[in-house]
């Protein structure tokens, strides 16, 4: 009978996932000379569900891994081996090693067998009792019986007296006798010498004993095996008929069961284990599967319900309308309208996962690179059950790893200077995410040195980023790290310091439409903040006019809008200005003259004012039209990049608007490089 | 058609169990974890139990005794499904009142073949 387990692989790595992530927090929460045995029992159980699970789906290097990594912690479990920080250090080194084992099988790629072995034998090392570590554990491969123990046919004479309990077990001698006739000729013989009267009789009790006599190629084992279930239920009795005369009798009648699992060779494959293999490796693609919490889709399914309700209702007015039936109709559109958001509400709610999946890497993280750089850092975190897409979530990642290390490479002080400073030895590290309005705002906290402007200006006077005769403020100082090529490390450690950082992250930060922003202040710390966008494909959109064309400006980024008094307007180029806001002056930006070459009056306009990276600039637009949500669609995939764009969408009436990328047009508009795209 | 109860924390496990006893043509309901069992098993008087020793919350092992405080489990065959050589644990459950065990790993024919000796 083949199986096809592939569908069940997939479920299965991405429990191994879950299981590896719940043994690395509950080992980063051990300390050393724990005691509890349920916190350890915790990450024996992750450990060895990974183990069953592997060896059933026939992954044999995994559950030969994991099996001395789950001995070591069954003893630390029993107390019979000490939880010591070393020994933590190494279960987390395992915990790594396993997550590339199962990448690896996963991907269907080569393991490392080198540091497999490697960490396999340390954990060995570190039992104290080696012998239970290397007791091989049996593949689905192995055949139930070595075949050298096969003997000519035989005929083995078997006593079975069951102690009365035995059937409360829910054992069945039939049963027995059943399996024991597939292995050869059989005949049975009940000893009836025990039956009570009836009166005496307890109907759960059994009171039968039974001599039989098995003829057949077979190994003494092979019978032991059957009656292993009810071992210590029963007394047994195995003789071979031949030899009953022999030496060996006496042996054969001391038989005890033993622990044959575990001896049977795991060199042997077998049809089950190897097309295992084979659909490992087209399990292995990326699916890009997502795990969807029940509720969410029970949601999308009662909504889609609804919808249904909605349809037929208006079905009705369609099939025989009349005048009167038009408030009707009207509640039909208005209930249409509602179903539409909520599903699509509810749909995209599907992608959102909570940001918690991408914390979780974080404690790893932030107690190796301490223990790395000698320094003393506690990290709290917040918000993990806040959800964003996944995509989101999966691109930010990376520049969140990139900020928690510079957190603690440049910001987070060596124990000694902070206690001078008058900290206390220990740092904190907080990350946070929340939501406010339609963004999630993660901020990224330490209480450390914070920036040190003086360092920053004279690293970027050397590296030639500014000259030195420019005048900045504190802010544009802070911004200067986000300058490509900028570093202030003395020398480049292997955590941080090449200067390839701040500008990658934000602008892949940019990218997913969000933005960073970095506040900090001499001995008290700093914080980094990034606002992203709940999600990447609906925006929610001011729809503006510019010449016939319509563009959408998206709402998170637009502080407000307002009629153009030309009394306000200075102009200084034809295509740029500078507009008078209260106290303040910003750039104009005419989006007429930047898309199609030639500017309108301003006066007949209207400004919409954005911000962007902490700018906010006028865009001079002709007619300010409706807000709404818009699907976003890739110019770049369908067409190609346009500067100032971020993506296209398709309009109620069919026409096509851009969606204008707010951060790159503040940006040009800095750069003044911003030339028309139209010319 | 006999129906089994599978109980095991880990999806993969009760879907491959179930996915394989359902192709052999054994109804199959599953619980993930002790608690839950209890509750099927109680709605349901299933043929046999298929369970899991290590699972959060009600282990195996509590779930064994408590089925077999129950009148319609008293001599319902239960499987552990276990990675345990250890006698330890096999007494454990052994006393708990489990019929045997099923030693992962298992290949789906050694299941279906254990199961159907079981119930005949």
């Amino acid at each position: 009978m083949s199986m096809d387990l592939s569908e069940f692989l997939a479920v299965f790595f991405e429990e191994c996932y879950e299981g590896l992530s719940a043994m690395e927090a509950g080992l980063l929460a051990l300390d050393a000379g724990c005691t509890d045995a349920e916190a350890i029992n915790t990450i024996f159980r992750a450990a060895h569900s990974i183990k069953g699970g592997s060896a059933t789906f026939g992954l044999n290097e995994i559950p030969q891994f994991t099996h001395a990594l789950e001995t070591l912690l069954d003893q630390m479990r029993n107390g019979r081996c000490t939880v010591t920080r070393d020994a933590i250090d190494l279960l987390l080194e395992s915990v790594d090693c396993l997550r590339e084992m199962v990448d690896g099988t996963k991907a269907g790629t080569e393991l490392n067998a080198k540091r497999i072995a490697l960490v396999q034998r340390q954990l060995e090392n570190m039992l104290s009792i080696g012998e239970s570590a290397s007791e091989p554990i049996a593949s689905p491969a192995a055949k139930e019986h070595p075949s050298a123990d096969k003997s000519n046919p035989s005929c083995w004479q078997i006593f079975f007296r069951p102690h009365a309990h035995m059937l409360q077990s829910g054992n069945d001698p039939y049963r027995l006798f059943r399996e024991l006739a597939t292995l050869g000729h059989l005949q049975v013989e009940a000893d009836l010498s025990s039956l009570p009267s009836w009166v005496e009789l307890k109907p759960e009790s059994c009171y039968l004993a039974w001599k039989l006599w098995l003829e057949g190629e077979l190994a003494r084992e092979q019978i032991l095996e059957i009656f292993q279930w009810v071992e210590g239920d029963c007394d047994l009795k195995v003789e071979k008929v031949e030899e009953r005369a022999d030496e060996t009798q006496a042996q054969a009648e001391s038989e005890v069961l033993g622990e044959r699992q575990a001896d049977i060779p795991n060199e042997v494959s077998s049809p089950s284990a190897t097309g295992a293999k084979n659909e490992r490796a087209g399990a292995g693609q990326n699916t890009g599967s997502i795990r969807v919490n029940i509720e969410k889709i029970d949601v999308l399914i009662n909504l889609v319900g609804e919808l249904v309700i909605t349809q037929s209702m208006l079905n009705r007015f369609g099939e025989d309308f009349e005048q009167l039936h038009m408030n009707g109709l009207r509640d039909g559109l208005i209930q249409l309208t509602r179903n539409t958001r909520e599903l699509q509400e509810a749909a995209m709610h599907i992608r959102m996962l909570p940001i918690g999946a991408s914390f979780n890497r974080f404690p790893r993280l932030v107690r190796d690179l301490g223990n790395k750089l000698s320094k003393r850092v506690e990290l709290s975190m917040s918000g993990e059950n806040t959800e964003l897409d996944k995509t989101v979530l999966e691109k930010i990642s990376d520049p969140l790893v990139h900020l928690v290390r510079n957190a603690l490479d440049h910001g987070i002080e060596a124990p000694e200077v902070r206690k001078a400073a008058g900290k206390p030895e220990t740092g904190l590290l907080q990350l946070c995410a929340y939501h406010q309005g339609g963004n999630i705002v993660i901020e990224v906290k330490d209480d450390g040195a914070g920036l040190n402007k003086e360092k920053i200006l004279r690293k970027a006077q050397e590296q030639g980023l500014v000259s030195a005769s420019d005048t900045f403020s504190d802010e544009q100082v802070q911004n200067l790290i986000f300058q490509p090529g900028f570093s202030t490390a003395e020398k480049i450690s292997d955590v941080s310091g090449r200067g390839v950082g701040m500008d990658v992250v934000r602008k892949n930060i940019n990218d997913l439409g969000g933005h960073v922003q970095i506040r900090s202040e001499a001995n008290k710390g700093t914080i980094l903040t990034i606002r992203l966008p709940l999600t990447l494909a609906i925006l929610e959109g001011q729809l503006v006019r510019i010449g016939t064309e319509i563009y959408v400006v998206p709402l998170t980024s637009i502080v407000e809008s307002l009629q153009v008094e030309p009394t306000r307007v200075s102009s200084i180029a034809q295509r740029t200005g500078l507009y008078k806001l209260r106290d303040e002056y910003i750039s104009i930006i005419r989006l007429a003259q930047v898309f199609h070459g030639h500017s309108h009056a301003l006066d007949r306009g209207q400004l919409v004012v954005v911000e962007a990276d902490n700018r906010r600039v006028g865009l001079a637009v002709e007619e300010m039209l409706g807000q709404q949500q818009v699907v976003i669609k890739s110019l770049e995939t369908n067409f190609q990049p346009i500067r100032g764009v971020s993506g296209a969408t398709i309009l109620g009436d069919g026409r096509v608007a851009l969606i204008l990328d707010v951060p790159g047009l503040v940006q040009g508009c800095i750069d003044r490089s911003l030339t028309p795209i139209a010319a | 058609m006999s129906s089994i109860l599978a109980v095991d924390d880990s999806a993969s496990m009760r879907k491959m169990v179930s996915f394989t006893l359902e192709q052999a043509g054994f109804e199959v309901v599953q619980a993930s974890d002790g608690q839950e069992a209890l509750r099927v098993a109680g709605e349901k008087a299933v043929d046999l139990v298929l369970t899991d020793v290590h699972m959060p919350g009600m282990d195996g092992i509590e779930l064994i005794k408590a089925l077999r405080a129950l009148p319609d489990y008293r001599h319902t065959p239960i499987l552990t499904l276990t990675t345990e050589s250890s006698a330890e644990k096999k007494a454990q459950a052994k006393t708990a009142g489990a019929t045997g065990w099923i030693v992962k790993p298992f290949t789906p024919d050694k299941l279906i073949g254990t199961i159907k000796m079981l119930l005949g």
